[in-house]
Order: C-alpha cells, then structure tokens, then sequence
C-alpha cells in the first residue's frame, strides 16, 4: 500500500490547511468548554481526522477491492491526471442528508465524489471524480450538489470540465432527490455546452439516467474492459426483451466506439486513458472567448512533404490512406484521431499547424470509397460544430465520390442527416480551408467544405476532379441511349476529370503540389488569424437533428 | 591514398526539378537549407581512376531497360558522359525516381514484371521508337537474356553486357562448369547434367553425399535453390524449388552439387574488351547472406592474401577468356576454410554489389561498359588496378529481419532522409521520400556504401550512416545490419556465409543492450519526455487564465521498456543539460534537444549518440531508434509508475491457434480445409511474396476451424489465414 501513503502525503501536501498538523493522538485537557484553548485545538483535531477519513473514501477493504478491478482510485485517478500538486479540492467536507434506510448512521466526508480544480500542462481545469468506493459512486444530493458547484464556477471562469465516471447510478435511498440531482447537471451541462469544453472519461459503470450526462458532454472516452455505458443492464434486458447479452456487448468500449458511435475513443487503462487525455486537453481552448492554443513548435512551418507528390494513386479508383496525408502535413506527424474506429469512412480529429490546434476532416478512401453516409455524416457534423464552438480553425480533405446510394440508407435518414454535415459547414465561422485531392462529385462536394458554404481557402491537388458525377453515369444521362458511350465517355472525362473546371470558376483559389500544402495552410492559417465573421442574430439555429 | 575522402557529398539521389518545385524553391528557398541530402554529386572525386581517350566515340542515346536503384546509377554515368538516356517503366512507376531522371521514358505495361520490364517486344519497340543505340540492362531482368541480346543485335542496336554466346555459355550452369573445367578453374564435385526427377535427385544426392545444394539451373540471386542434409528435405527441396524456377525463370532444370559448408563467398570481378584484353579488379566477400542472398558485402576480403587474390583473379579471367568474355563480369567462388577455392558460376552482367569494387579501385564500371559496347579498348592494365582502402555495402531491404532474418514488408516511405550527406557515403537508390514499396519488385530500399582508407574507419563510417539513415513507413533490415556491424566475429572479419544462423542461432532478435547502454538510452527517454514536457506547457497565446509552468528543475521519472525491465530514474535538468541518474549511475545528455529532424545527433557522457525519434504515442509513449533497432518506451512519473502494477495485464494473441500472413502476398495454395486434423508443422498454406514460395505450417496439432482465404487470394501482413480450434 506504498502507493497509497504516498498518495496520501502528496494530498497532505498539496493542502495548505494541512501543513501545520497536529499529533493525531488525542491530548486531554481539563476543560472542554467553550472558548478554552481545549476546544480549539479540538476542532482542529476533529478538522484533521475529518480530512484523514475523507482521503479514505470507503476505506482500506473498498479501495483494495476497486484496485483487484484493475482500477484506480477517485483521488489516485486526480494525481494521475493533474499536474503534479495543482489539485484544489473544493467541498471535502459536505455530506449527504438522507435519513432513511439507516443512512443517517452511514456518512463519509465528501460522500461519493472528489471535485475541485487543477492543470493540466498549467492550464486550469474543473474536475470531479466519482468515488466507486463510497456507496458504489452512487449519485447522491450532496454528490450533484458538488458536481454542480465546480460546474458553475467552470462557466464563471471559463475553463473546461472534465469528468470522471465511476458511479453505480442513481442513490436509490435518496429517491427523487438523486433524480433532482441528475438534472440539475444535466442542465449545467447544457449550459455549458459551447461555452467551455466538457469531456467526459467512463472509468467504471455508468447505467441509467446517469449516461445522459456524458451524451451531452463534447467527448465521451472510455476505458477498455472496465466502462460500461448503458441505459438498462443486461438482468433488465433479459426480463423485457428476452435478450441474452453481456454487459461488455451491450455497453462496453469496443460496443461503444465501433457500433453506437456513443463512445469517441477507447484507452487500454486507467493509466493510459488519464495520460491521453492529459495529451488531448493539450489541443483544446479553455472556452469559446479564448482562440485556439498555440504551442511551441519545432516543425519547421514551411517544411516540404514531397510524399504527398505520389500519395493519390495514379488510378483513380484506387484507393490510398487520407491519414498518410494528414500525417504529413501536420506538426511532427501528431494526430489525435477522434472516433477512430466509427464511420471509418471520414477521419476527423485535432493537430496542430505551426503549434495552432486544427481540427481536421477528411474523407478515407480506405473504406467504403470515402463515400458520406449517415454515421460519417453525424460523426464529421459534430465534430465541426466543436470546432467552431470553440474558434479551432478546420482543414477538409476532400476525397468523395458522392453520398451513398441504396435504400437502407434513405430509410435511415440520410437526407436528413447528410443536412448535419451541410449544416455544420455552412454556419461555421472559423477559418475554414478546404483541398480537394481528388474526387469531388456532385451533392457531397458542396457538403465538404467548399467554396459556396464560405469557405476561406480552397486548394485542388492536381488529381482533382469536380464534377457532379463519375464518368460513366454522366454519360448516360447526357447521350441517353447513345451507342458510343466509350467515346463520350472520354470526352467528359477530358473535360471534367481535372481541376480546371472549378479553378476557372474561381471555386478553388489555386491548384497547389501537394508538397507545398503544409507550407501553404501554415500562410493562411496565419492570415486569417483575424478572421471575423458572424451569422445573423438568432435564439439559436436549428439544425436538422 | 590518392582520395581518403572521395566519396565527400556523393549521392545517388538526384531529384530533377521539376517546374512547380522550381517555382517553389524561389519562393521559399529557405527551406533547402534544411535538407539534409545534397544534390551535388562530385564524380570525378569517387572515379579517380577511370579512364578513356579524350574525344573517343560514345553512343548518343541509352536506353535502361531496368528501374530502381541501377536504372538510376546507369542513367547517372549516362549523364556524366553526356549521353542521353531513355528509361522504360510500367504504369505504377509513372513516377518513379529512375523514370523521371531519364531524358525521354516509355511507358511499357502494368505492374507485374511478366507485362512490362519482362516485355522483350515492348522494351524492342521502345528501343525502335526512340532511336537508342544501345541497351543497358542492369540486372535481374533481361540481363542474362540472350534472345533479347540476340534480337538487338539484329536490329543493330548495342547490348551493353558480354555477346549472347558467352552469356549462354555460363548463364547455363551445367555448360558453364564444361568451360570452366577445360579452364583448369577449380571446381565442387557434383553431377554433370541435369537432374531428371525427384528420384533422380535423391539418388543423385546419395552418390555425392549430404548436405547437397539443388538449384535451378536458370536460376540467380538466391532463388530457386535449397539446400537439403537428408532424403525428405531433398524432396521437398526439389519440389520447392521446381515451381520457384518454373515462376521466376520460366525454366525448371535443375542442378545438384556437393553443399561445401562454412564456406566463404568470395568473388572476383572482371572487365574484358572485344579486343582480348581482361583485367580482374579484385574480390568482394558477400558471405553475410540469408538464405543465399547476400545482405552485407565487403571488399577486398580480410581472407585474402595478395598471392590467393592473384590465383583467383588469374583463374577468373582464365575462364572469362575462354568464354570470349566482353564486358563486365563476376566470377563467384567458395572459398572453404582451408583457403581452397572452388568455382560456382559466373555472372554475365553487372553485378549489384558493384559500387566497392569502384571505391577500391577508383574505376567507373558502367562507363567501362558503355565503352567497351562501343568497341574501345580498356585503357587500363592490370598493374593500374590498385586495392585501394576498403569499402562495405549494406543492403538496406525493406524486410523485417526480425522474421527469419528477413521477410519482406511492403508500404510508403512517408519519411526518408538518406545519409548521403556524411563524407565517404554513397547512397545508390532509385527512390524518393513518398515512393511506394510494392510486393511487385524488388525490396531493396537502398545500397548504402561506405569507404575508408581501411576496414575499420570503412566500418565507423558505416555506423554512422546506418545510424543517420531515416526510413519511415515501412518495416526495414537497419536494426540487423547495424547490429553486424558490431558483433566482435564480423569486426575480425571472421565470417563465413553460415554467419547469420551461427551467430544468431534464434534468429535475430535486435540489438542485445549491455546494462550501461540500457541505462543511456533510459537517460535519453527521460531527457526527450522532459524536453517534450516542456513544449507542453509553452503556450504562446494562452493569456487569459494563467498557464503555470512548472517550476522545478529535478524530476523523478519511470521508463518502461517493452520487453524490458522498468527503470526508475532521477532527472535534473541544468542548462540544457540532463543529468539523468539510472541505477548507480548517472548520465549526462547534452546537444540539441529540438524536435525539427528525426535525426537528434546528442552526447552522453562524452559520447557521441545518434538517436532516432521514430514516433511519440499519446500518453507518454515514445519509439526510440538507438543502435539501429527500435525500442517501444514509457516515460512516466514516479506516481503514475507505482500505481501501474494495478493495471490489467494485457492479453497476447495465441500464435498458435491462427496462422497469421507473416507480409503481404498472394496465396499459391491451401492445402486444408475446414475439419481436417493437422500435425504440427504440417504445411498449411503457401505464401508467394516478392516471388519467393513461403510455406506456413502449423505450430501445434489440431483441427481447423476457419480458413479464411483461399488460393490466389492476396492477403496483408497479420491477416488470419487459417485459424485452428
């Protein structure tokens, strides 16, 4: 239990308050009265023991037991992800203040949830942390009361808030007062929502009411093996549905962040996923009045890729890995990859040009062509609309030979979610800008941030091709039951099949050599630094959801 | 010596620029500055000693019929001498470097070498399109072709190389033994002819005794040939090497002779004109090899005494003149531990290895070539042909050595810098940074040559290039190369071609770390995720809510080391100095700790380091290059450390459940199905990969459950094939 002293002494530390202890045993005095000098150092014994009991949680058995889970403590799971030292912890004392079922005999400093503040690389951060071992971090008044306290002063300040979930769900001892309790952060994180980032990391269960409060936060990461995100468990499944299923089927990372789509990313660990996240809060801005971080940057800004000369096939319809070309442009090949197992069709995610935080879009040809669908069309339009939340500019690679036809996507909805993707495009105000390496038919070029939804630059690679169609179905619609389709098909191909159309249109500014796309995004991105552009006033947009 | 320093900013790589680079150079010319490759190439400097008559007659127009690496390297003297070249290429080398070097290129079919580079008719009609004068072929290819030599001949055009009747005779290996014999060359006891049968063969075997080597009698480079120390891995032998020869050659003959084992590979090269006159320019050894194909060669050879060099380069040219030999030529011997010598085959065209031969003796063999073609006369004699300092070549291979010393891997060159710009290095490639690695050719990346004026500066030279040499996106042979150049048998030179199984008798499992060498690069992890740290918290416009830096300058830090050991470690950073204290020992870690190249050229305790950042991971994970294998790595602090021993363990795949595509390739066959009981070490499966027959067996007995592929289907490296109960 090295571990755990240690820990300890480092939350002793930390805590100003705490620096003049007392000897913990107990001195008697003979007076105990009021305003005697017994008194007062009584209470700061009781202060002391207080605080001592807090840092236990549920004590020594629970902690080992959360430990033999493969996971960490509330508290550990604080140091782990926040600079060494910096955590202030807000509201150790505050209990709950339910009598019945006996729990009025049954009360923990702090009940079952760690809040506070921290950094994280110097940056502030608001922080809570459910406690698994303090009545299976179940959500009490008092734990939402603190939840909601560090939530309020995170709007206040503008600094984001990150959760940590561990929880069993609702405290059922408590009733509606848990029920209240949800609410009152599920508000708070709407009210949130674009004003300061909210990332949510499931480290253990989290069922029921509870999960709504990740689903409205921006990023919901999960810990492999040990999170759970489910409305109703398996044993309420089996009764209702009759359905066999497992908890790691119905809930788990890989159902979540392959399946669902509810999930953006999955860790190996506890210790992983805090170290990740440590690595992502890095790209964010503290809240939608600041711009987006800039780092130090060793990569030269005008640093030439010459692979990205040869990295589109020379065939057209062969296929090539977007991500080799965004690992070349960007700062010293880091790509934090968002969703990276859902609708794998169009990658999305944060890097950094010239130490500028980016968020990137581009369709994969990898899969499925690069096609838009429903999943990558809700996965690209979210992932925009954080963007231009929060005034991190948006690089689109376009590859896209169209939206994918067929009738289990229209069943679905896909004009009603491709309008997502349009939607996000269109109202976005940060700069955008846009290369087109190759494909870029019809409806979907318009979607993919082109030119006509206001976008600031727009290049075309060489093997760009704008047109509202492939070849093929072009020409039999143009020479409907014509007998040299080969020919005409040539002749369109001739003429569409490159950049010119759009360059002489003024629909691209400029075809570039792929080599020079770094060195020429790094020279907008600098310019348009001051770009200011509103949407007209409105209560808010309504967006085809 | 008359250039201990010649090869000073010699490169192989040679972008042309094109219109658009041009443009963009002048915008932003500062950018070359960081390039690390030098496009100069000073030839006179490397080619001392060539010779030719001023104003002699030379052939106005070349054509290649060959790609990479040697594609360019011809096209290179081509342009030295001011002759204009033609490249041919199929449709996946549209952009390749040798095709945009050339001065005029055809394009000659698809991918496969059977459609395009094989392409007699094509490669003909290219020829007649363009008015070359001549041909060169490089190797591989239609090198040792002779119909092709033949048909050039009648439409009058050179084939750069030796006459049809010379590569006829010794491209035949039973012929070539004849000739050799009456040459009074020394020879290995084995059968005169070809093997009927499989009976035949193992009767054959029989009579001359096992181990015996069987090999295709077309065959070259490795392929096509086994070796067998007992009947049943006689017939497999046969049998493999059959349909290897049948597919790579077109011709399945074959050949049995006595195996002479723990010999050393040495050959000697010759250069012979139309007029009689033949020279030997020295050996090579090539006895680092797996599976009869070379990896590390060197010349001269530490074995050779200047008596036994002379007997050998007599004996070869003996031989390349009783062939009527005309051109440049390469006589390959084994030399068994008693120092005899004993004749194996002659090459009839230029060799790969070629580059040491001309740093030791300071003569331009392809320039050779071209003039001989053209009917001069060679201007040297033999006594001009000097051993001057000694040269290595390592053959950079984008392969995993980790797999059976080599198995080859596919992918992009998302980052390449070549160590060109290191005096005494000479980089022959035929690729680019973005250049696809494909399982349609060849895996060679790249020769990496080093020279000095003796072995051992040649060596340190060497290290230091491997170590400098960036090469991302595919998997490659640098950890096992710079790992030889180290092992105490190969810096004696104590080398025979069983070097690699003897000295790695589990196979090559990356460099072993010494504790003190563990410790350094613990020292470094901690001083690049200290260094990487600090950029973390360095926001230059993060002024609204104050960012905090960490204010101290001493850090406690774990480094995981995968497959390693955990190692706690005191940081304390002064003046752009780490002193790192692993263990007992403390470490210094000084030099420029920026992240703009790969390459982080730093001192530890005094001692120059090269070290490679490969990759950061999100979540502290690194991937380090030192001493040229890659270590996967964990920096962590103190407190992060002590709670990992709570995390799960991870699970591994069990191997021996599933069979896994060990590199991507094509499926000859599968010879289970779904049901069928297997014993261990049963073939499964057979794997065709860069034109090589792998046979996949299974690890242990069951029953298959699944068989996910079937023949002819191509699969990627880690797909399950077959997947057992």
């Amino acid at each position: 239990m090295a571990a755990l002293v240690r820990f300890c002494n480092r939350a002793l530390q930390q805590n100003a308050v705490c620096r003049q202890i007392l000897p913990l045993s107990a001195t008697h005095w003979y007076s105990n009265e009021a305003g005697s000098m017994a008194h007062t150092l009584n209470v700061k014994q009781r202060i002391e023991n207080t605080r001592q009991k807090a840092l236990l949680g549920g004590g020594q058995r629970r902690i080992e037991a959360q430990h033999k889970k493969g996971k960490l403590t509330a508290r550990e799971r604080l140091n782990v992800l926040l600079d060494e030292g910096s955590f202030v912890e807000y509201d150790m004392f505050l209990e709950h203040d339910c009598a019945d079922f006996g729990m009025e005999k049954e009360k923990y400093p702090g009940d079952s949830v760690v809040t506070g503040r921290g950094r994280i690389n110097g940056r502030t951060v608001f922080i809570f942390s459910q406690d698994f071992t303090v009545f299976g971090g179940s959500l009490s008044g008092a734990h939402a009361k603190k939840v909601c306290k560090i939530m309020d002063q995170a709007i206040l300040v503008g600094a984001p808030v990150i959760g940590l979930n561990d929880s069993g769900g609702a405290r059922i001892q408590e009733g509606v007062e848990s029920l209240a309790g949800y609410a009152d952060i599920f508000q708070r994180n709407v009210m949130a929502s674009g004003v300061v980032p909210q990332i949510s990391l499931i480290m253990g269960p989290c069922a029921g009411g509870a999960v709504y409060s990740p689903a409205l936060t921006d990023f919901t990461f999960m810990v492999k093996n040990t999170s759970y995100l489910f409305i109703t468990g398996p044993d309420v499944v089996k009764s209702v549905t009759n359905e066999d299923v497992t908890q790691e089927e119905l809930g788990g990372a890989k159902t979540h962040t392959t399946t669902s789509g509810v999930a953006h990313k999955a860790f190996e660990d506890d210790i992983d996923a805090l170290l990740q996240l440590r690595d992502f809060f890095n790209f964010l801005p503290l809240s939608n009045e600041d711009a987006s971080p800039v780092r130090r940057c060793d990569d030269p800004w005008d640093r030439e890729v010459p692979g990205l000369d040869t990295v589109v096939p020379l065939e057209t319809t062969a296929a090539y890995d977007i991500k080799d070309v965004v690992l070349g442009i960007v700062d010293n090949n880091e790509f934090f990859e968002i969703m990276p197992d859902y609708a794998r069709n169009i990658v999305v995610g944060f890097a950094r040009m010239d130490g500028r935080t980016v968020g990137v879009v581009g369709n994969q040809p990898k899969v499925a062509a690069g096609c838009l669908d429903i999943n990558s069309s809700v996965k690209g339009a979210r992932f925009v609309r954080f963007c231009d939340a929060f005034n991190i500019p948006i690089i689109t690679f376009v590859d896209v030979p169209g939206f994918l036809p067929g009738t289990s996507q229209e069943y679905g909805g896909i004009i009603r979610h491709g309008a997502k993707l349009l939607y996000a495009f269109a109202e976005a105000t940060v700069p955008k800008i846009t290369v087109i390496t190759r494909k870029a038919y019809g409806g979907a070029y318009d979607v993919m941030s082109s030119k006509h939804l206001r976008g600031d630059v727009n290049y075309a690679w060489p093997t760009a091709e704008v047109a509202v169609m492939g070849a093929k179905g072009a020409v039999s619609i143009i020479f409907r039951g014509s007998s040299n389709q080969g020919e005409q098909e040539a002749e369109y191909v001739e003429k569409f099949a490159n950049p010119f159309p759009a360059a002489v249109r003024g629909f691209v500014d400029d075809i570039i050599e792929p080599r020079t796309t770094r060195m020429r995004i790094n020279q907008d991105l600098v310019m348009l630094a001051c770009k200011k552009q509103s949407n007209p006033w409105k209560k808010h947009a309504n967006i085809p959801l | 010596m008359a250039a201990s320093c010649r090869l000073l900013r010699s490169s192989a790589y040679f972008p042309l620029p094109s219109a658009t680079l041009c443009h963009s150079q002048k915008v932003f010319g500062a950018c070359q500055v960081r390039c690390l490759t030098t496009t100069k190439v000073l030839f006179k400097d490397i080619y001392w000693n060539d010779r030719a008559e001023a104003n002699e007659s030379k052939f106005d127009k070349v054509l290649i019929a060959n790609r990479g690496e040697i594609a360019c390297r011809v096209i290179q003297t081509c342009r030295r001498l001011g002759i204009k070249t033609v490249a041919v290429h199929s449709d996946v080398d549209s952009l390749a470097l040798h095709k945009r070097m050339a001065d005029e290129a055809v394009c000659i079919g698809k991918a496969p070498t059977s459609e395009s580079y094989l392409r007699m008719d094509r490669i003909l009609q290219a020829v007649k399109d363009t008015g070359a004068q001549a041909v060169h072929p490089g190797y591989g290819f239609l090198s040792e072709n002779t119909t092709f030599a033949a048909k050039l001949k009648e439409m009058g055009v050179e084939f750069i190389g030796p006459n049809s009747e010379s590569i006829q005779a010794m491209g035949d290996k039973i012929e070539s033994k004849r000739i050799a014999k009456k040459a009074a060359v020394n020879m290995i006891p084995g059968y005169d002819g070809v093997v009927e049968d499989m009976d035949h063969c193992v009767k054959l075997a029989k009579e001359i005794g096992y181990p015996v080597m069987i090999k295709a009698s077309a065959g070259g480079g490795g392929k096509g040939m086994r070796v067998a120390y007992d009947e049943e891995e006689a017939r497999t032998a046969f049998r493999l090497c059959t349909e290897e020869a049948k597919s790579s050659f077109g011709d399945d003959r074959m050949l049995i002779e006595k195996f002479v084992d723990n010999p050393r590979h040495i050959e000697v090269q010759v250069l012979c004109d139309r007029h009689g006159n033949a020279l030997w320019l020295n050996e090579r050894e090539c006895s680092i090899q797996r599976r009869n194909q070379k990896v590390i060669e060197e010349a001269p050879s530490v074995y050779l005494d200047p008596g036994l060099r002379k007997e050998m380069g007599d004996q070869a040219v003996a031989l390349a003149k009783a062939v009527g030999y005309d051109s440049a030529g390469t006589v390959e011997f084994l030399v068994d531990g008693k120092k005899n010598f004993y004749f194996l085959e002659m090459n009839t065209r230029l060799q790969v290895e070629h580059p040491i031969t001309e740093c030791i003796t300071g003569i331009d063999i392809v320039h050779q070539m071209l003039r001989v073609a053209k009917g001069h006369t060679l201007l040297h004699h033999q006594s001009d042909i000097p051993v001057d300092g000694w040269s290595f070549e390592c053959r950079v291979y984008a392969e995993d050595p980790f797999k059976n010393f080599g198995m080859p891997s596919i992918g992009r060159l998302s980052k390449y810098i070549e160590p060109a710009h290191i005096p005494n290095v000479r980089c022959d490639s035929g690729i680019q940074e973005g250049s696809e690695i494909s399982i349609y050719y060849d895996a060679m990346i790249c020769k990496l040559v080093s020279y000095g004026p003796d072995r051992e500066s040649a060596r340190e030279t060497m290290i230091t290039a491997l170590d400098s040499y960036v090469i991302k996106g595919v998997t490659h042979n640098i950890p096992m190369l710079r790992d030889i150049m180290t092992e105490p048998r190969f810096v004696k030179g104590d080398i025979t071609t069983n070097y690699l199984p003897e000295v790695f008798p589990d196979g090559f499992k990356g460099k072993q770390m010494s504790e003190v060498e563990m410790e350094q690069l613990v020292a470094l992890a901690c001083a690049i995720h200290e260094t990487e740290q600090q950029n973390s918290t360095d926001f230059l416009n993060q002024n609204r809510l104050p960012v905090v830096k960490d204010a101290k300058s001493q850090w406690k830090m774990n480094v995981e080391v995968a497959g390693n050991a955990t190692y706690p470690a005191m940081v304390v950073k002064d003046n752009n100095v780490f002193e790192v204290r692993v263990g007992e020992n403390t470490y210094t870690v000084a030099g420029d700790l920026a992240f703009t190249s790969p390459l982080l050229d730093l001192v530890v305790n005094g001692q120059r380091r090269l070290l490679q950042f490969v990759e950061k991971g999100f979540g502290n994970y690194y991937k380090l290059r030192l001493f040229g294998t890659v270590f996967s790595l964990r920096v962590m602090d103190d407190f992060a450390a002590q709670l990992q021993q709570f995390m799960p363990e991870k699970k591994e795949v069990d191997l021996s459940t599933v069979i896994l595509a060990p590199m991507p390739g094509m499926l000859k066959t599968v010879v289970v199905s779904v049901g069928d009981q297997v014993a261990e070490g049963q073939e499964v499966c057979v794997l065709e990969a860069m034109k090589m027959q792998n046979s996949l067996v299974a690890a242990k007995v069951s029953k298959v459950k699944k068989v996910n592929f079937k023949a002819g289907d191509t699969v990627n490296e880690g797909d399950a094939i077959v997947e057992f109960e």
